[in-house]
């Protein structure tokens, strides 16, 4: 297991060493890996996602951006089993998914939707306890084990105090964390997440993304998640996918991958791609029609398009 | 919960001792422990104890039954006497005793095939595929078709009612209200071994339905495959309406409130499964007292009258007044929230 190098020379996003209680001893986790061959997915027999070979990086973080409909949702649900395949299959650790009791691929991969639903009057710490639900049996109840993996997931999303607080009762920024933490009680391998930073304001966005980068540094949990912004998106991945009808048309690093081609061709936008002043990695600034931008996009667009 | 069980025997000790011949409390429990006199032992023996167990069984059943429901298909309006579950086993128990001249057993289980019928006619109606594989009913589809088909029934029932004799259907409506006034041992075995065998199965499910609760997509994420676990959930679900209808009747409302009152009681967001189940004990024993004692001038009533009366504006009333908790202290908010509710 090889820790990934260091995402930010920026002192501010280093990542403090955290040490869970008893959550995970580091030779224990096995690092597993999801991959997809000639994968194909849709709804009634519409197909959105076609023929997609593809590999998850094993402990990185992998950002899937494209517009809207272009397949990212689907793909995720594909790759949580949550849509069974037209085509091909997707493949953990090389065995069908589709053919792995539930429950095992349940201790590996988790996944968090866009809108989790909760019950009426639950509690942070009852919510966040039913994630451990896939490492219990028919007749093993919650263990002082379980307790103790929830506490932890509880602290590192720094829910503790909300523990005996109603879901309802809390901010968005919060409830986000708090279904974090539900997903870290689950403790997988893998995880993937579904727009985890829709309807957050900036600043519980970067809460929410630096926390998952620190469990993926500190625990190389892989993660794999869909983005809308992609500023942010290239800040935090590790790997990136960018999408277009149903396709992958652009896949690596975000320097190489998020480019003003990329950027035209999957979002029909023309932009400037700068460095992030705070990390260096690519910064896509749109121009739209009533703002070009004084020198270079003029030549990116080839013509004055002024108001 | 203490307090729910607690309520539950002041209303058992109350049914079992009051009445034109009452019996004190130290009788009473003297009684019980089988050193009544003879008169004791045949009032509250044979004649009273017989109906408080059979109340307090289909309380249970027809609760648990609602709870399940409405749960599995995250929605308030799920519940057997509203989706027309009970309402076929009516139907079908009306038309053994009109048409086909059934006595009390077959009825029995005239009414409880009926249930299943309709409960399956429901859930394929309801039944989706979804391309992917993913095929799978939606709750609100599930409620609708199921409103549906409680209007159809009772267009038979009408019919049925309409062309009998007129002593045959006043049978026949006796039996539609719901009364557990004609309890016996035998019917009560068949409750107790019907719950003896199903609610062990709820215990066992009773995590899945947790996760269930989270969604669709949480519930496959966790290990739980939505659709097969809420298959079962609901067919232990209908077993249960459908035993307490073929015992008792429809008695109103009981499924449909007893778990929304069991949790602003309680004020969990858990399953509330066996508060769900005191309240539905309390309800149904509760009633038969209130039919049995509670009426001006000594006119006696049907309990499934009573369960309808009284269950449906209590629930109005804990709605009205917002104890969202239920533990007085938590919410501040004037209504209840519920996001249960969401169908996606």
């Amino acid at each position: 297991m090889t820790q990934p190098e260091p995402h930010a020379p920026d002192p501010q996003t280093a990542v403090p060493a955290f040490v869970g209680p008893a959550a995970a001893e580091p030779g224990d986790r096995t690092h597993h890996e999801l991959r997809t061959v000639a994968l194909g997915l849709g709804y009634d027999g519409v197909p959105i996602v076609t023929d997609l070979d593809l590999e998850i990086a094993v402990g990185r973080i992998t950002v899937i951006v494209g517009a809207n409909a272009s397949g990212k949702s689907t793909l995720l649900r594909g790759l949580a089993r949550l849509l069974t395949p037209q085509t091909g299959v997707v493949l953990l650790d090389g065995t069908d998914i589709a053919t792995i009791p539930g429950k095992r691929v349940a201790t590996v991969l988790g996944l968090l939707p866009q809108q989790p639903l909760a019950p009426e009057g639950i509690t942070v710490g009852e919510l966040v306890g039913r994630g451990r639900h896939p490492h219990q049996g028919w007749f093993r109840g919650t263990t002082a084990a379980d307790d103790a993996i929830v506490a932890d997931a509880l602290v590192r999303t720094g829910t503790l105090d909300l523990a005996a607080r109603r879901l309802e009762e809390l901010s968005g920024g919060q409830r986000q964390r708090v279904w974090i933490a539900m997903a870290l009680a689950q403790d997988t391998d893998i995880l993937l997440l579904d727009e985890p930073t829709s309807f957050l304001d900036v600043a519980h966005q970067i809460e929410v993304l630096d926390l998952l980068l620190e469990l993926n540094r500190t625990r190389g949990t892989t993660i794999v998640m869909v983005l809308h912004d992609l500023n942010l998106a290239a800040r935090y991945a590790d790997e990136m996918l960018v999408m277009r009808s149903g396709g992958i048309i652009a896949a690596g690093p975000p320097a190489d991958t998020l480019t003003v081609d990329v950027v035209r061709s999957a979002f029909g936008l023309d932009a400037l791609v700068i460095p992030d002043p705070v990390c260096g990695s690519p910064l896509v600034v749109p121009i739209g029609r009533f703002h070009p931008a004084p020198t270079a996009a003029s030549a990116i667009l080839g013509k004055a398009n002024l108001i | 919960m203490i307090v729910l069980s607690g309520a539950v025997l002041v209303v058992a000790a109350l049914s079992l001792s009051v009445g034109s011949y009452s019996v004190a409390v130290p009788d009473l429990l003297r009684t019980l422990a089988g050193q009544g006199t003879g008169a004791e032992n045949f009032i509250v023996l044979t004649l009273r104890l017989p109906r408080l167990v059979l109340a307090l069984l289909t309380g249970v059943a027809f609760a648990l039954s609602g709870a399940l429901f409405q749960t599995v298909l995250r929605n308030p309006l799920a519940s057997p006497d509203i989706v027309g579950v009970t309402g076929g086993a009516s139907a079908a128990a009306v038309l053994g005793m009109l048409v086909l001249g059934f006595g009390s057993l077959a009825t029995a289980f005239a009414a409880f095939g009926g249930a299943i019928l309709v409960a399956t006619v429901i859930y394929l109606l309801a039944w989706r595929g979804r391309g992917g594989g993913t095929g799978g009913v939606a709750g609100y589809r599930f409620v609708l078709i199921g409103v549906g088909i409680a209007f159809m029934v009772q267009g038979l029932l009408g019919y049925l009612l309409s062309r009998a004799e007129l002593r045959d259907a006043q049978d026949a409506l006796t039996w539609l209200v719901g009364s557990v006034s004609g309890a016996a041992w035998p019917e009560i075995a068949v409750v107790a071994v019907g719950l003896a065998v199903l609610l062990p199965i709820v215990w066992m499910l009773a995590p899945r339905l947790r996760a269930l609760q989270l969604g669709d997509d949480l519930a496959t994420s966790l290990g739980v495959g939505a659709e097969r676990n809420r298959l079962g959930l609901l067919i232990v679900a209908v077993a249960l309406a459908a035993l307490g209808t073929a015992m008792v009747g429809p008695l109103a409302f009981v499924a449909f409130v007893s778990a929304p009152i069991a949790r602003r009681l309680v004020g969990t967001g858990g399953l509330s499964l066996v508060p769900s189940a005191l309240v539905g004990a309390l309800i149904v024993s509760a009633a038969d007292f209130a039919s049995q004692h509670l009426l001006p001038g000594g006119l006696q009533l049907p309990a499934g009258v009573v369960t309808g009366a009284i269950g449906a504006p209590y629930l109005l009333w804990l709605l009205a007044t917002g104890a969202a908790g239920g533990s007085g202290a938590g919410s501040t908010r004037g209504i209840p929230r519920d996001s249960t509710e969401g169908t996606r």
